[in-house]
């Protein structure tokens, strides 16, 4: 049988209603979800309408992603051995379309962390130089600290560095310019 | 000749024929000839499978079939692994094992998927069955470790004990130490479901040494690298095995006793578990993995580097699976590597992340595509995808049987266009013509079903979330695939029409489940008053949808075809039409 586009589905339709009797279907648009629904899809449907404004904490659907509990077991008995002890902090660069995340902890000074900063995203950390900032690179490394502003990497020293440091950021050298940093 | 004696003979060589056709589908098409062929048929079937525990009673199992020796049964519904069936839903074995002990004294194998076993259950198995030689329980749950010894003191001829991904309570019992010492005949063991407590390292290793047959051995996560040493050297003829914990710092004298131990298993093919593994140790492998053939490195948190340098070990992998650390770059190592690969399954290490942290695209599905010629297989998760992937994907890899893609986001859309995923999808379907498993996300409109329902006619499996924008899109699938069987939707805004208009495809499908979408309670009692054979179970734990207003949606759905009628065992959260509440099963 060949169906057309246009199906005529309310001639064939089983219906509780009297015949000749139309019912309010409920309308679906452009959206994806119902608003009816229940709570685990309206988070769904909520966060389909802020597309355009990121939302700040994704809430978990349930079941969604689909992993296993087995398998989820697995990776958050991981995580939080991972992360106690550790001061691990994300690292994003402009232009890569992923995170990573590095423990802090494991470095013992800047150049250590830079060599591993530019293994992970293959790029070159410029000179330093406190009047200049970086030089000879395109890209910078930047981070966010406990008051959320944004510096440059290299500023202060090292412990006073890493229990400030709350993520890193690698930038194109272009938007560095301004950052804050110690004169 | 006498025509008794004549039919008699007829029936012995039909017998002797029959025996050689083993497969569930040809039984059944010869049982159909004719009523003498359904006789003998019947008398000889000796192995059964039942997809859905509720389509058919252990009764009118043990009517037809009076000397069967193998049983598989699955139980929940598949949704059911991410937690979207409510505990206590059903799935109970007990019955059958009870109907079973009586019917069936010879029943030597019980293979269990998504089950609720019981120590109750496993102590009458132990009790009942004399020569009891195999069982699998598959994402079962309900049972403890007393349960087990029951079973390991009882069954001499035990052959294979695989508990894969089961939920076992500790009761602090050594049940492996139940197994007598004049037991030998394992071969088969798969305990890496269960916790530190629960093995005893001395029992294992006499178990192991007096069991010459052993040639699957799958540990769980607590036993240390000394320990996985000695077993291996008790073990050499080892086919597939499961290592465990790796030691946080590399020691040279462990890592030589492990690598000495290794390189003695001639045999070895499969490799998985790798829990906590530490990459220093990952050349003690290396002298098994020109032979290996199936790698399971998906609870390994090694980086790229690391897994690139594994995996060009490997060049007879058939099948990998693995998370997203490997990244696209160790995918193209992959595809330039392991040309014999069928299967390949990546998982996200971070799921719940909203940002990627590994460098995963859709472009390490693509090389692999093209690299691997015999690739049928794919999982794969990732955060973003584009149609023109996924159209090279389906003209590079035309042999496709099961793809499985999950853009982790909701309605992502394609990144290069900012489309929809109907056409990727759609030359998956077109392309792929043997494709019998499909998994759908991101992005995705009616018109992918009208692909589905036009090209997908050998698909038996769909599962599908968070896509499309009617009814259409339902009724496109339910009138076009031909060898549907399983149908799993969420989130969708499927209705009562495309359900009600469909109603008797229902019947020639295993199961359907909706959950989250837009199904009435009303269609659900007049759907389930007009097809009697199809148990249509409507479950919500908020309340009886009875008391609800007419348009209410309900939660989860699930409808299934069955031989034996509503089940007796129904918890309180799920309701059919029937009012008759002594269908609900007692607290």
């Amino acid at each position: 049988m060949v169906f057309e586009k246009d199906l005529n589905l309310d001639a064939t339709e089983l219906r509780l209603g009297l015949p000749g009797s139309s019912e309010e279907s409920i309308r679906i648009s452009n959206k994806r979800a119902l608003p009816d629904m229940n709570d685990d899809s309206g988070v769904a449907a909520a966060k389909k309408c802020d597309q355009e404004t990121a939302p700040p904490t994704k809430a978990q659907v349930v079941g969604w992603p689909p992993i296993r509990s087995y398998r989820k077991n697995s990776l958050q008995t991981k995580k939080t051995e991972a992360e106690t002890g550790g001061m691990y902090v994300k690292v994003s660069m402009d232009g890569a379309p992923y995170l990573r995340k590095i423990d802090l902890k494991v470095y013992k000074g800047y150049p250590e962390l830079f060599k591993a900063m530019e293994d992970m995203f293959k790029f070159k950390v410029g000179k330093y130089s406190e009047r200049e900032g970086y030089n000879g690179s395109e890209f910078v490394p930047t981070y966010e600290d406990k008051d959320g502003d944004w510096m440059l990497v290299g500023d202060v020293p090292w412990e006073m560095f890493i229990n400030a440091c709350k993520r890193l950021r690698i930038v194109r050298g272009s938007e560095a310019r301004g950052l804050g940093c110690v004169v | 000749m006498p025509r008794r004696l004549a039919s008699s003979l007829s029936d012995e060589v039909l017998e002797h024929v029959f025996s050689f056709i083993q497969s569930d589908k040809d039984r059944n098409v010869v049982s159909a000839v004719c009523k003498s062929w359904y006789e003998i048929e019947r008398w000889c079937r000796r192995k059964i499978f039942v997809g859905n525990c509720y389509a058919v009673s252990p009764k009118m199992v043990i009517r037809r079939f009076p000397q069967v020796r193998s049983i598989e049964l699955k139980g929940k519904p598949h949704f059911a692994d991410f937690n979207l069936v409510p505990d206590g839903w059903g799935g109970y074995v007990l019955p059958w094992i009870t109907e079973m002990a009586g019917a069936y004294p010879w029943l030597d194998e019980i293979r269990l998927k998504r089950m609720v076993v019981t120590d109750e259950s496993l102590e009458l198995i132990a009790k009942s069955f004399k020569d009891f030689k195999v069982l699998v329980l598959a994402s079962c749950e309900g049972f403890s470790t007393d349960g087990l010894a029951a079973i390991a003191a009882s069954c001499k001829n035990l052959r294979e004990l695989d508990l894969r991904e089961s939920e076992v309570d500790d009761s602090s019992v050594h049940w492996l130490s139940h197994f007598p010492e004049t037991y030998t005949s394992t071969v088969s063991l798969n305990i890496s479901c269960l916790g530190s407590g629960e093995v005893s390292f001395s029992a294992l290793e006499r178990l192991v040494s007096r069991c010459p047959n052993l040639r699957s051995l799958k540990l769980n996560r607590a036993v240390p690298l000394d320990k996985t040493a000695n077993i291996l050297r008790l073990a050499p003829q080892l086919v597939e095995f499961s290592t465990c914990t790796y030691s946080a710092e590399l020691r040279s004298d462990v890592f030589s006793n492990l690598a000495g131990a290794f390189s003695n298993c001639k045999e070895l093919r499969s490799l998985s578990g790798f829990w906590d593994v530490v990459p220093d140790y990952l050349p003690a492998i290396y002298s098994v993995c020109s032979r290996l053939t199936s790698l399971n490195l998906s609870y390994a948190t090694i980086q790229s580097p690391d897994l690139i340098k594994l995996v060009s070990h490997c060049p007879s992998l058939q099948r990998l699976l693995v998370l997203d650390y490997i990244e696209d770059s160790g995918l193209e190592a992959l595809a330039s590597n392991c040309k014999d690969l069928q299967e390949l399954r990546v998982f996200p290490s971070d799921p719940f992340d909203a940002e990627p942290n590994a460098s995963l695209t859709e472009q390490g599905l693509v090389a692999v595509s093209l690299g691997c010629p015999k690739l049928q297989s794919v999982l794969y998760f990732c955060r973003r995808m584009s149609n023109a992937a996924l159209v090279t994907i389906a003209q590079n890899r035309p042999n496709l049987t099961r793809f499985r893609l999950c853009i982790i986001e909701p309605n992502t859309a394609d990144y290069l266009t900012g489309e929809p995923f109907d056409v990727g999808f759609g030359a998956i379907v077109e392309h792929c013509k043997d494709l019998i498993r499909l998994s759908l996300s991101g992005l995705l409109t009616d018109c992918v079903f009208e692909y589905i329902g036009k090209y997908a006619k050998k698909l038996e499996m769909l599962s599908v979330a968070f896509a499309g924008d009617s009814d259409l899109g339902l009724h496109h699938v339910l009138s076009g695939c031909e060898s549907l069987r399983k149908l799993e939707i969420r989130d969708c805004p499927f209705g009562d029409k495309a359900l009600l208009t469909n109603a008797a495809k229902l019947e020639t499908m295993r199961s359907l489940w909706m959950s989250s979408c837009s199904v009435s309670f009303e269609a659900c009692k007049l759907l389930s008053q007009k097809m009697p054979r199809l148990n249509v179970e409507v479950i919500d734990e908020r309340g009886p949808p009875d008391s609800r207003p007419e348009n209410y949606t309900v939660d989860k759905l699930y409808i299934y075809r069955s031989v034996a009628g509503p089940r007796f065992d129904m918890p309180p959260f799920v309701w059919t039409k029937d009012e008759d509440l002594a269908l609900r099963l007692s607290p």
